[in-house]
């Protein structure tokens, strides 16, 4: 390996060059024709919307995911050829730092430090590691005041994520040579996010290279040398920063996606019933409507449709008449029963609504099954067919139709479309629609713009709260990734 | 460090406050012989609950820890003793199984609970083979070992004591155990800096194995003949003893010298409703109802840590 000396006098030698990377998880293409050099001594400020293939980006760069197509090359002074991209990444001194925390909260901070330095000499280990995440947390966070001892569950968060940054930064017998940064500063106050940025900015001067993913733009103009803005799995741009303004940076993040599909929105005159939900954070819907929640991943809108399900339906017992019906998005944790069949999994809300006396009702739950199958087309040729034969979007399918087969007149959806083809969509936009007209009430949580775009009305959400209100002309792309980054209003 | 001196806070209470109970009732009871006797099958149960302990560890639990212990017990009384070199190596095997055990069920994704409940009528068969009815004989060394009067202190104290110890050694201070540990409570930051989770999972439960073994050598030291149900409630009694001693199901929480504790306040339970002449219809309820006591004590604990 090189000594920093001789590294920072040599300025265009790449730590890791992506080459035409694909990635594709199913039917989703995850990263499409990806080139990215990452130079020494560089600050790549990442940006991009939801699903927009950051996260991919860097577990291809990290070598945690190996690329379906492409290559990727890492530093030829690496020191060894090992097989795996992962252990090339490591060599060639690559660290992430994730947005979840990957630390052991029963364990020691010290502790942590040793498991993450693989290669630390064995005798006296508790002391070396003691002292060196010691080092390393007064260089990056002066007056920290973490004890390494501590037991990291007793830490706050923050802290805990000042001991995960720290350790990436960390002296090892391999260096640090590219450092991830995925949201750091969410969980930093003012100050330490400083401490962090003037860290980072230090670490570039003396030959080390980061990527920093944020979706603080003031942070990403701050520290990035060189913006790369992804859209859609794609890079659509990779210019020095100071190229960039606010402005632009996001309009470029949305500026792709007016293409084709036109909006189901056709419906000024549309006439909406009074208003049936009203929600403490202020998201309100009338009969009719569908009302999109958006904003960046994470920030609360989840958790909202959680709080109103759970206020809306008992727990103890399910009602003949149910208020709200709830699509899951994450089907295998909380949508199906993967050992069913497809008739029970599509039967299981509405087995109150049919039942007489506390039983199915076998001729029902039949008859049911057969009628939205034929009606959404589900592609199976018995219901009684378990619902893991199905494909998935199908599966998502399936899931609907359960939530629309209630009579419910309020239907949540967290997120439904995620990992579905886009044929299924369009069927379950339809549906959607159509239920719509009817008189039923959507709300839908999506992470993906032309979703939200389908909506009558739409709240953006920011670190928990309802940060704009869209309504007809204005559910535009621009405008919602405004609201997501805090901008909506003031840019006006 | 407060809430660990409060996890092991517990066992030593519990464990303080039956001896003074028993000592009440039975002052004879504190002497050499008196503690040897209340102690001395707590030796296998403590051993069995640090094999439970590695399990748990790990974010699993074993379901067949009784059965292999009693089974480790009839080898020991059969084979061990009459062909050495076959009995030992038929030994070395079921912890290479045991080890094997972990490696298939983490790589598999399987469910520990079904593995290990399945496995429980393996070794309970494997027992009955080796040892159809009641019998065999112990080994003379471990009948010397475990009979052995060292002074001041009775061999039941020395040897839990020392088991503790040497654990907490091994798993709190060395690196390996601490890296053991670590499985547990985030198995993804492990695996991210480079570690194997297969072999370390694998390590884990041939640890379990080995102090299987341990369980039913000292088991037949003590009782000189072996049966193959010998050490069935040793299952309940080490899930007991690892969660009675401040550990926890989840997240790598355990700690060694609170199992140890675990195991003696268990065994001195049984003791001391012995002494409160008790019909033993009623003394497994009456255990169970030890048990609850004590854990619902350090939940009252555990809620007012994180409300404070």
């Amino acid at each position: 390996m090189k000594t920093e000396n001789e590294i920072s006098g040599v300025a265009e030698t790449p730590v890791v060059k992506l080459d035409g990377v694909h990635m594709s998880f199913g039917p989703v293409h995850a990263l499409t024709d990806v080139h990215l050099t990452v130079n020494r001594g560089e600050c790549i400020g990442l940006v991009g919307h939801n699903g927009a293939g950051k996260s991919t980006l860097v577990n291809v760069i990290n070598g945690r995911l190996t690329p379906g197509k492409g290559q990727v090359i890492y530093d030829d002074d690496a020191h060894s050829k090992a097989a795996r991209n992962a252990l090339q990444a490591r060599d060639s001194g690559i660290r992430s730092v994730f947005q979840e925390l990957s630390l052991c909260p029963n364990l020691t901070v010290l502790e942590n430090f040793r498991i993450s330095y693989k290669s630390m000499p064995g005798a006296s280990w508790r002391k070396r590691a003691r002292e060196a995440m010691r080092a390393c947390l007064d260089r990056v966070f002066p007056g920290h005041g973490i004890d390494p001892r501590a037991m990291l569950g007793a830490l706050t968060i923050a802290q805990r994520q000042m001991v995960e940054i720290a350790i990436a930064f960390s002296r090892r017998d391999m260096d640090a040579n590219l450092v991830i940064l995925d949201e750091p500063t969410s969980s930093l106050d003012a100050t330490i996010a400083s401490q962090l940025l003037d860290y980072a900015r230090h670490f570039c001067a003396r030959g080390g290279a980061i990527i920093f993913i944020s979706h603080m733009l003031g942070e990403i103009f701050e520290i990035a040398d060189r913006i790369v803005v992804m859209k859609d799995g794609k890079i659509v741009e990779d210019e020095p920063a100071a190229r960039f303004t606010h402005e632009r940076l996001v309009e470029t993040m949305g500026h792709m996606t007016a293409e084709g599909e036109p909006t189901l929105r056709a419906r000024e005159s549309l006439r909406f019933g009074p208003e049936v939900v009203r929600m403490q954070n202020g998201l309100t819907a009338r009969e009719g409507e569908i009302v999109g929640l958006a904003g960046l991943a994470g920030h609360g809108q989840a958790a909202s449709l959680a709080r109103f399900f759970m206020e809306k339906s008992s727990v103890w017992k399910a009602k003949k008449n149910p208020e709200v019906a709830f699509v899951a998005g994450d089907r295998t944790r909380d949508g199906i029963m993967p050992m069913w069949s497809i008739m029970r999994n599509l039967s299981l809300k509405t087995l109150v609504e049919f039942g007489k006396i506390g039983l199915i009702d076998i001729n029902a739950e039949r008859k049911l099954a057969e009628d939205w199958r034929e009606r959404i087309e589900i592609r199976t040729d018995d219901v009684r067919n378990p619902i893991l034969s199905l494909s998935g979007g199908n599966q998502q399918k399936v899931l609907f139709a359960k939530a629309l087969a209630s009579c419910a007149p309020i239907v949540v959806m967290d997120d439904p479309m995620r990992g579905v083809d886009v044929g299924t969509k369009k069927e379950v936009y339809g549906m959607i629609r159509t239920e719509a007209a009817k008189g039923r009430t959507f709300l839908w949580y999506s992470t993906e713009t032309d979703e939200i775009l389908k909506c009558d009305r739409v709240f953006v959400f920011r670190d928990g709260a309802i940060s704009a209100e869209l309504i007809g002309d204005a559910i535009t792309e621009e405008n919602m990734l405004r609201a997501s980054f805090g901008m909506y209003g003031n840019a006006r | 460090m407060k809430r660990e001196r409060l996890r092991i806070l517990l066992p030593v209470l519990s464990l303080g406050f039956l001896l003074a109970a028993v000592f009440y009732m039975q002052p004879r009871a504190m002497s050499y012989f008196g503690l040897n006797l209340l102690f001395n099958l707590a030796i296998p149960v403590a051993l069995a609950t640090i094999a439970q302990m590695m399990i748990i560890m790990v974010n699993d639990i074993d379901l067949s820890i009784g059965t292999f212990v009693s089974f480790c017990a009839c080898v020991t009384a059969t084979l061990v003793h009459d062909l050495p070199v076959i009995g030992y190596g038929l030994l070395a095997a079921a912890v290479g199984a045991y080890a094997a055990m972990g490696a298939i069920i983490h790589a598999r994704a399987l469910p520990a609970i079904v593995v290990t409940l399945g496995m429980s009528f393996v070794w309970g068969g494997f027992a009955v083979l080796i040892l159809p009815s009641p019998g065999g004989t112990a080994p003379e060394w471990l009948r010397t070992l475990m009979t052995l009067k060292p002074p001041l202190m009775p061999i039941a104290i020395i040897a839990p004591a020392a088991l503790a110890i040497l654990m907490h050694v091994f798993i709190m201070r060395s690196f390996a155990g601490v890296l053991l540990q670590g499985v547990g409570g985030n198995e993804r930051a492990v695996e991210r800096a480079g570690w194997s989770i297969v072999r370390l999972k694998a390590a884990a439960y041939g640890l379990a194995g080995l102090f299987g073994v341990l369980s039913g050598m000292a088991l037949v030291g003590l009782t000189t003949s072996a049966d193959a149900n010998i050490a069935l409630r040793y299952t309940l009694l080490s899930i007991a003893g690892v969660i009675l001693g401040g550990g926890e199901f989840t997240g790598g929480r355990i700690s060694p010298i609170g199992a140890v504790l675990g195991a003696l306040t268990l065994t001195l339970a049984a003791s001391f409703l012995s002494f409160l002449r008790l019909s033993p219809d009623w003394q497994i309820g009456a255990q169970g109802a030890i048990l609850i006591l004590v854990l619902a004590v350090r939940l009252v604990f555990a809620r007012k840590d994180t409300l404070s």
